[in-house]
């Protein structure tokens, strides 16, 4: 033979065979799990921060972060493909073969030789014998065949359940079907115009229409899976691929607009549904298509489905007041802007740059203290980052309304540096309006030192009454003065750094519990003067007004922390959402469905029914009858099922 | 030829009695009573699954004979606890009947403590070789799963109850999808007793059972999982009513497969030996399981693919859940192969057998425990 015929030969057999196969379901099945272990098509970042510059460019190299779509992870697929194939093209003959035969061959001599037989003995008349015999085979469900054997006696060669073969053909199809499915909806068009430098991947993030054409796929693509951020109102007709760490403009044959997204809520609060009216514009319809989408309900048009998947931010509409933390004013500035616009603070160097991240209209949050309470909603919030001339950025979250804790309302603003860090938050406390107005006038008394003489004097005349020693007067006056010019440098923590330097450790404590109580009684003046200003009601002595007074206080110390002089209370806004949708075109879709029916007939043909095969030899001589029965699976069913023929069979033989 | 009819064999339908059309009658009429009182809420689909289920259970039932009496104390019960609480949620803790007994948190305690005393019972069968004692460990069993059907059954009633759009079938979360596995495995395992006439398996059985009961014991005291929660959008789907069942039989089947093949090694190694069915009978079982468990898995990843396209966007998008029912679906497929077609029979079989529980437990729990995904719906 030729060596290098039978090479080949050797070679295909190896494909083919089982141990081969079940190698490469074990392979598979350990390359599937490096892909659910390792998070898949995550921001490259991610993996530069988790693996370090070496092991993620070695990672990169072997595709670990898009496994399923590598090219080694194909090329096990397309053994399998293969494998499975050649396995069918072996063994479909064969197991055709056995489906049609009665195996109506066999000698009498071989029957002899099975492992389950029996012999009995008939002293009936022959063809009554037969009569009976080809009668049960008929009640059990035998299809048989008879052959006169040469000396006078007859074969009767009978079998049940050979469909089982099929069952073979059909599991076996129905794999190589899937996977030709899922082949025709995997990215391989573009991975060969990529590897052939026609196509790449753009990963800079650029207006749809700068998008270079070597970047965008044409409407011919025949599969892809992309998504579309759609806001009211918009209208597009391109979808973004991602692409490892880049994307590709995928063209659309028609364009889809916006009318309205909503989102509704159970009684707790939780969604409940998503939906999106869209509008399908196409030079071939008459009429646009007017149709609502929503999770499980997706539309699909020219054998594009579009999907409701996901939603954000559409570039809502914001009005703000900005108060300027540290300036003794009392009248906010008015800003404006649209969620993913941007905005400026302030003059010259100490300009700041807003940028308008995110508006969530509702924000389920459990506020209660021990966590039992039932979560609720606790109303709009926008997310914004100050970036000062450098490019340092600080990320702010402000609640537009305030939020009650502790029995409490209070203003909440968070800040961080980084997007790894939690947000800090200032506490503002709402005044009886549930305003922050309130607060906004004690700080600027606060803060203005021409003010302190006025608090100090209210503050002497009530603690030493009018007629007090002048003298002592003036000492208490001053030194009011001096504590409430240091708070207003820094709040506590100023104070606590003045103490430190000043005196002695032992007396400290005196002394700092002594400034807390000044600070204190000031403070009730001090926000009364501001409420006189904007002409409110006063405060009253009370142990809310206590409250109100400390907490005024904390975050008057507090905002020294908050990293930006300015203010944003959300005061105003127009929503405006976009919709996620996702749209896949899957032309492999039918052939893996196809290929699943396949599957389960010919996984039930192969596990229930058992193929069996019965022969009579039958000996008018002899007045004898030869039985022996196969099956190609042996197990305790045939064995009972054998056991019991064989005692049925000599009732009826005899 | 009065010696033919020894081996006739009777077609189902001319097996059937009076007491079988009867069982049939009830299930129809229950199901077109249901029809009535609340078509204007389904889908074409779920009236399909509503004829199906009638269907599938009146054919089970004349199948079966002891599962048709099950399905009948399903219902009475079940019907009561409605009847009982009067449209009234907080009657489930002022009721008698409902606090102690049949609502939903109570019959899935009893369910609970009955499994716990059946597997205690089937061991104590097994080690005095006692009949009767193995009668009252499958009675304890069956009364088991009464209940647990029965909690699901109310659950089911109760979710309606707390609001129209927060009602969904019981099979939605992880408390929820245990409580059915207890009862799918169960009632898998008293199918093959009956068929094998053996109850020296159930102690094997209802050790993975138990486990499954701890879990839920310490999923409702620590985690307060036995709450009631709406479905989130992506779950609002008829898919549910069949992918999640479809999935638990093959989760079943494979634990069913795995305790027996423990079982075997025990037997083969000559613990138990004379006290176990033989090797064979084991092997036998541990083969029949898995191809039902096969059989089913394959079919559940089938639905789920089916329902992904539709909710998702794509019927494969290797989300971790998907991709490790696959490496289950590889892992008995390679069992399947090395036993039908290579003939390999033994302890071999028995280790991956009890191995793959490993695995597909990881399927199950695992994933939803360490990898996050689409499909965390049921997180830790």
């Amino acid at each position: 033979m030729n060596p290098k015929l039978s090479f080949t030969k050797n070679f295909l057999d190896l494909l083919s065979s089982m141990r081969f196969a079940v190698s490469l379901l074990s392979v598979l099945g350990v390359a599937s799990v490096i892909g659910t272990v390792l998070k898949q098509n995550e921001p490259y970042e991610n993996y530069i921060v988790k693996f370090g510059q070496f092991w993620f460019a070695l990672f990169e190299h072997l595709g670990l972060y898009d496994v399923y779509h590598s090219v080694w992870f194909l090329v096990i697929l397309l053994f399998l493909v293969v494998s499975t194939s050649l396995c069918i093209y072996r063994n479909t003959p064969l197991m055709l073969k056995e489906w049609r035969t009665f195996k109506e061959h066999a000698t009498e001599k071989s029957l002899r030789a099975f492992s389950h037989q029996a012999t009995f003995k008939s002293t009936a008349d022959y063809t009554v014998v037969k009569q009976n015999l080809l009668q049960f085979l008929d009640a059990k469900g035998f299809k048989y065949k008879i052959r006169a054997q040469e000396d006078g006696s007859e074969l009767i060669a009978a079998k049940a359940g050979t469909h089982q073969r099929w069952g073979y053909i059909f599991t076996h199809v129905a794999m190589v079907v899937i996977l030709f499915g899922g082949l025709l909806d995997g990215n391989l068009p573009f991975k060969v115009q990529e590897m052939l430098g026609y196509k790449r991947i753009e990963t800079t993030d650029l207006p749809v229409s700068k998008v270079p054409a070597e970047s965008r796929m044409s409407v011919s693509n025949p599969s892809f899976r992309g998504n579309m951020t759609l806001a009211e109102g918009a209208t597009h007709n391109v979808a973004f691929l991602r692409v490892r760490d880049g994307y590709l403009v995928q063209e659309l044959p028609f364009a889809i607009g916006l009318k309205d997204f909503r989102i509704e809520h159970y009684a707790t609060g939780q969604p409940k549904s998503f939906e999106s009216d869209l509008v399908i514009f196409d030079p071939a319809l008459k009429e646009p298509i007017t149709k609502t989408i929503s999770v499980n309900h997706p539309l699909t048009y020219k054998g594009i489905a579009i999907y409701q998947s996901d939603f954000q931010d559409g570039g809502t509409g914001l009005k703000f007041n900005v108060w300027n933390l540290f300036t003794p004013n009392n009248q906010p500035q008015a800003l404006a802007g649209n969620i993913f616009g941007e905005g400026a603070l302030g003059e010259g160097d100490a300009q700041l740059r807003v940028e308008y991240n995110d508006f969530r209209k509702f924000n389920i949050i459990n506020m209660s203290p021990d966590g039992k309470g039932k979560p609720h909603n606790v109303g709009p919030n926008v997310t914004y980052k100050l970036r000062d001339s450098r490019g340092q950025a600080t990320e702010y979250v402000t609640y537009m309304q305030p939020l009650q804790i502790d029995g409490q309302f209070y203003f909440l603003s968070g800040m961080r540096e980084t997007v790894q860090e939690d947000f800090r938050y200032l506490r503002i406390p709402a005044d009886d309006n549930l305003s922050i107005d309130g607060f906004m006038g004690f700080r600027a008394m606060m803060l203005d030192a021409s003010k302190y003489p006025e608090i100090a004097k209210r503050i002497a005349e009530k603690s030493l009454g009018v007629r007090g020693d002048p003298q002592m007067k003036k000492q208490f006056e001053l030194s009011l003065v001096r504590l409430l010019t240091v708070f207003a440098k820094g709040g506590y923590s100023e104070v606590a750094k003045v103490i430190e330097k000043n005196v002695p450790e032992k007396e400290r404590e005196a002394s700092a519990t002594t400034y807390i109580k000044m600070v204190n009684v000031a403070a009730y003046e001090a926000y009364n003067m501001g409420l006189e200003l904007n002409k409110k009601p006063l405060l009253k002595n009370s142990p809310e007004t206590e409250r109100l007074l400390r907490d005024s206080l904390n975050a008057f110390s507090d905002m020294f922390f908050y990293g930006t002089p300015y203010y944003l209370q959300l005061n105003q806004f127009e929503h405006k959402e976009a919709s996620g949708l996702q749209l896949t075109k899957s032309p492999g879709q039918k052939w893996v469905y196809l290929g699943s029916v396949i599957l389960v007939l010919g996984i039930f043909a192969m596990m229930y029914i058992r193929e069996r095969r019965i022969w009579l030899y039958l000996k008018p001589d002899a007045k004898e009858v030869h039985f022996a029965m196969a099956s190609n699976r042996k197990n305790l069913d045939f064995e009972q099922e054998f056991n019991l023929y064989r005692e049925q069979l000599a009732g009826i033989a005899s | 030829m009065n010696e033919t009819i020894g081996y006739q064999q009777q077609t189902l339908l001319q097996r059937l009695n009076w007491q079988d059309w009867l069982y049939a009658l009830v299930i129809v009429a229950g199901s077109v009573f249901a029809f009535i009182k609340y078509a204007h809420f389904m889908d074409a689909y779920e009236v399909t699954f509503l004829f199906g289920a009638a269907a599938l259970i009146s054919y089970l039932g004349w199948q079966w004979k002891a599962l048709g009496r099950l399905v009948l104390g399903v219902g009475v019960l079940s019907l009561a606890a409605i009847a009982m609480y009067h449209g009234d949620q907080a009657r489930a803790t002022q009721v008698f009947f409902l606090k102690f007994l049949i609502a939903s948190q109570s019959a899935i305690m009893w369910m609970n403590v009955l499994f716990v005393l059946a597997m205690v019972t089937y061991w104590f069968a097994l080690y005095r070789r006692s009949a009767f004692t193995g009668r009252v460990a499958s009675a304890l069993t069956w009364a088991a799963v009464l209940f647990g059907f029965v909690g699901l059954m109310v659950r089911w009633y109760e979710s309606y109850l707390i609001a129209t759009d927060v009602g969904h079938i019981p099979v939605s979360n992880l408390y929820e999808v245990f409580v059915l596995f207890c009862l799918i495995t169960a009632l898998l395992y008293l199918h093959y007793e009956q068929k094998l006439n053996t109850k020296q398996l159930g102690g094997f059985v209802l050790l993975v059972i138990n486990a499954a009961v701890g879990f839920i014991l310490w999923y409702t005291f620590d985690r307060a999982a036995h709450n009631i929660q709406p479905l989130v959008p992506a779950l609002q789907s008829y898919w549910m009513k069949i992918h999640v069942p479809a999935n638990f039989v093959g989760y079943g089947s494979f634990s069913l497969a795995a305790m027996v093949a423990l079982s075997y090694l025990l037997a083969s190694k000559g613990v138990l030996t004379s006290r176990l069915p033989s090797l064979d009978v084991l092997d036998d079982l541990m083969y029949k399981a898995i191809a039902v468990g096969f059989a089913f898995f394959t079919i559940a990843t089938i639905l789920g693919a089916m329902w992904a396209a539709e909710a998702w966007g794509g019927y494969w998008s290797w989300d971790p859940k998907e991709t490790w029912a696959l490496i289950v679906w590889l892992n008995y497929a390679a069992w399947l192969h090395l036993r039908m077609v290579k003939g390999l029979r033994g302890p071999l079989l028995a280790w991956w057998a009890l191995i793959g529980l490993i695995i597909t437990t990881f399927a199950f729990l695992g994933v939803n425990m360490f990898l996050s995904g689409l499909h965390s719906y049921g997180t830790l």
